[in-house]
């Protein structure tokens, strides 16, 4: 009994080796690099005309098998996640869009009245006002428009806390998407992310996780986000991150007044307005929050403003758990070799000091 | 007394027959009967009921949860709570396993048991408060070595389990069954040493869990050492809650309470409430500063609220040594630190994240339904503890 109880320190022991020297845990930490083929939207809120078209489309082109609102029977969701199998796509009709009510007479869901991004709402534009209103992009005195929705981070502190890895970032064009059968519901992601952008179905019995993913059932049939596609002026563009911030840039730089073709729908599709740069405010938003996202914004008036959590660190989240979950090898170690060789002391001091005839094993023995 | 062989059968009789042997406790004199206990089988009942409501309708209809507060009463109370109250079965367990100060072998079961309850709160808490609570093992085989939740939850499922280990004893010994408690007295060293380990990084882990949000958790409360300062007030609150516990039970049953081992326990409160006290002042200093309690206004004095009571006024209390032997000061001081340490994580959880979501709107008060699964949880703990005693041998050492 003695020596199993041995072997099994050992056993521990040399577990904690393997573990400390980092291998597998090396592989596990999340990237801090932009996929190769990374893809994101940049939204100009100074081209937005608030038409909500893209909050339109964004709700049509996601009700389908495989999208973001896609509203999965009951049964087969238990189903999935109870046997921890990936669901088959295309197997179930189209859901119906989720339009929210928010408790407006006379809307018997006849139209789509969402407040705030929800667990049925994974994009939405808002507005600013000040004062009389009358001048865009102003802060005094005047409006704006701006968007909400997952910015789609290169580094996700949603992916990185999610214990049941539900969040997971594509590896080649970076969209963090979500697999319902694995989440448990803990919500430890709508705490992490620093934008507050996953919203849970608070009012089903079997909820899931809600939040753009970059409309990526899109991409296997040729399509892009349709947000972008559906936006008359240019204000949601989709491309990939490296051009879009070499546009988000270019544009930041230009002095208000110039006259520039804006781009539409996609930085290549070829059709673009003309129009005269409003001027920027403040930063590219994205270029460094919470260590960089793809999906970029511009805008005439500060994000703080504009009501965006003004905490958000410049360096990715998910550093800061790290820096706390290297060490645990380290505790493994230390408390087995210090707290056996702490047993081993007191226990002979034990036997010393009592009685020196007893077996050596005594202070293991009780009643 | 009943006798259950007649209704089971010679064998499963026979084993409830010795589980339900109360004589060796009679001295405690444990009614059960009393207006007390059925308050706290009504307040259990209260809980089924919610936890009932809470799987069929969903989380939306039972509790006042939303997207600006995802987490309300039950992690912060049961499960930050719960956790940290349990502290005290892995640091007696230790004295005595592992540093051989036999001296408080005397409590060494009822902390074990106390944690052990404290523990299948946490767990039963937070198995309601996930959203699909069928699937809570997901975790288990869908590893994920980057989130402190899959850790956390990692620790719960092993802990209790060694929890449960280290108290099987009592259960074995009730049954007779001697090769069995044999063989697990023979490991205790090895377990009690594997629940050290996993406490220490369970308790900080519930600490880091908020880590990866500075950007929402009050500069008075994040801060990178805010693992190490949940450990610590844990250590606190366990030794506090021992204290307490063996104070209380030496009170309603028939028991005395033995002096220096609560003499002892006071001492370790002092000296891991100075630490404790050091590293919040640290903090404070070379984070937002003192300035930062009057900055925060509501905040700043929920933090000067919960160090007054968890830490300040005990650990000067508990200083002078005439107080540590007087048993009405040293209860008073187990109850103000359980309570602040309680608060703590009450502020961590619930207050100090409201900045962000009050400037946008959000709100949140735990719902009728949270605030009974929760009461109702504590009163299972207290019952628990109270069957345990009166059918286990809890105080080995005081037992003629
Ligand atoms: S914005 Fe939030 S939800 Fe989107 S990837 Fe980043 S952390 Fe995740
Ligand atoms: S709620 Fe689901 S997706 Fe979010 S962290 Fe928990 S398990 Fe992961
Ligand atoms: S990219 Fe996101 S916001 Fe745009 S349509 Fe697709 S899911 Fe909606």
């Amino acid at each position: 009994m003695t020596i199993s109880r041995r072997g099994f320190l050992k056993g521990v022991a040399s577990g904690g080796v393997v573990l400390a020297t980092g291998v597998p845990a090396a592989e596990a930490r999340m990237s801090k690099d932009l996929p190769p083929e990374a893809v994101g939207l940049l939204y100009d809120a100074t081209l937005c005309v608030g038409c909500k078209s893209c909050m339109v489309n964004c709700k049509i082109q996601n009700s389908v098998p495989g999208g973001a609102l896609y509203q999965q029977r009951m049964a087969a969701g238990v189903k999935e996640a109870l046997f921890c199998t990936r669901p088959a796509v295309a197997e179930e009709p189209t859901s119906p869009p989720t339009y929210e009510t928010t408790g407006i007479k006379g809307n018997e869901g006849i139209w789509d009245a969402p407040q705030d991004l929800t667990g049925d709402t994974i994009s939405i534009i808002k507005v600013y006002r000040n004062g009389t209103g009358e001048k865009k992009d102003a802060p005094l005195n005047g409006y704006a428009f701006f968007k909400q929705q997952c910015l789609h981070c290169i580094t996700p502190a949603c992916a990185s806390v999610c214990p049941a890895g539900a969040f997971r970032k594509d590896p080649v064009n970076g969209s963090v998407y979500y697999e319902a059968y694995r989440c448990i519901g803990c919500r430890y992601c709508q705490i992490a992310c620093p934008f507050n952008v996953p919203r849970y179905e608070w009012d089903s019995p079997w909820p899931e996780v809600r939040k753009c993913q970059l409309c990526r059932h899109r991409f296997k049939e040729g399509k892009y986000s349709a947000c972008a596609e559906s936006c008359p002026t240019g204000a949601t563009i989709f491309g990939k991150v490296t051009d879009l911030r070499a546009e988000a840039k270019k544009r930041f730089a230009m002095k208000p007044g110039t006259e520039y073709d804006f781009p539409i729908r996609t930085l290549t599709s070829g059709d673009t307005t003309l129009r005269k740069v409003a001027g920027y405010a403040d930063r590219i938003f994205g270029l460094s929050e919470a260590g960089g996202t793809q999906n970029l914004m511009l805008s005439g008036i500060s994000f703080d403003l504009l009501g965006f959590n003004k905490d958000v660190p410049n360096s990715a989240l998910p550093d800061l758990t790290w820096a706390y979950i290297a060490k645990i090898p380290w505790v493994f170690l230390g408390v087995f070799l210090g707290g056996t060789t702490l047993h081993a002391i007191t226990s002979r001091m034990h036997v010393n000091g009592k009685d020196k005839d007893k077996d050596k094993d005594k202070g293991e023995k009780h009643d | 007394m009943i006798d259950f062989t007649k209704y089971a059968g010679p064998n499963l009789g026979g084993v409830v027959n010795k589980l339900l042997d109360d004589r060796h406790s009679d001295y405690l004199g444990i009614k059960m009967d009393t207006p007390f206990t059925r308050v706290l089988v009504l307040l259990i009942l209260g809980a089924a009921f919610s936890a009932f409501y809470r799987i069929v309708y969903g989380l939306g209809a039972s509790t006042n949860l939303n997207d600006y507060w995802p987490w309300g009463l039950w992690i912060s109370f049961d499960v930050l709570g719960g956790v940290a109250m349990a502290a005290g079965g892995f640091i007696i367990a230790a004295m005595v396993y592992i540093l051989n100060w036999k001296k408080y072998k005397c409590i060494v079961r009822a902390s074990i048991l106390n944690a052990f309850f404290g523990y299948l709160l946490a767990a039963i808490s937070i198995c309601l408060d996930i959203g699909r609570s069928f699937v809570i093992w997901h975790p288990m085989v869908m590893w994920q070595v980057n989130s402190i939740m899959f850790i956390v939850a990692v620790h719960v499922v092993l802990y209790t389990s060694t929890l449960a280990t280290e108290s099987s004893p009592m259960v074995f010994e009730k049954l007779g069954l001697g090769r069995a408690l044999n063989g697990v007295n023979r490991c205790m060293v090895g377990i009690v040493l594997f629940g050290v380990l996993l406490s220490l990084l369970h308790q900080s882990s519930l600490g880091a869990v908020y880590l990866i949000a500075p950007s929402k958790l009050s500069p008075l409360w994040y801060g990178k050492y805010i693992p190490y300062m949940f450990l610590v007030s844990a250590i606190m609150m366990g030794l506090s809650m021992v204290s307490f516990e063996t104070i209380l039970t030496g009170k309603v049953f028939n028991h005395a309470p033995p002096r220096d081992v609560l003499e002892g326990l006071a001492r370790g409160i002092v000296v891991i409430g100075c630490i404790y006290i050091a590293m919040k002042v640290v903090h404070l200093v070379t984070g937002p500063g003192l300035g930062g309690l009057f900055r925060y206004g509501f905040l700043g004095f929920m933090w000067l609220l919960e160090m007054a009571v968890g830490a300040f006024i005990p650990v000067v209390l508990l200083m002078k040594k005439a107080n540590r032997r007087n048993l009405h000061v040293l209860f008073a001081a187990n109850i103000l630190v359980i309570v602040g340490v309680l608060l703590n994580r009450l502020n961590v959880g619930i207050f100090a994240v409201s900045d962000f979501p009050n400037r946008v709107g959000g709100d949140y008060f735990p719902s009728f339904m949270e605030l009974m699964l929760t009461s109702g949880m504590i009163a299972f703990a207290i019952l628990g503890f109270k069957l345990c005693a009166k059918y286990l041998n809890l105080f080995p050492q005081t037992h003629h």
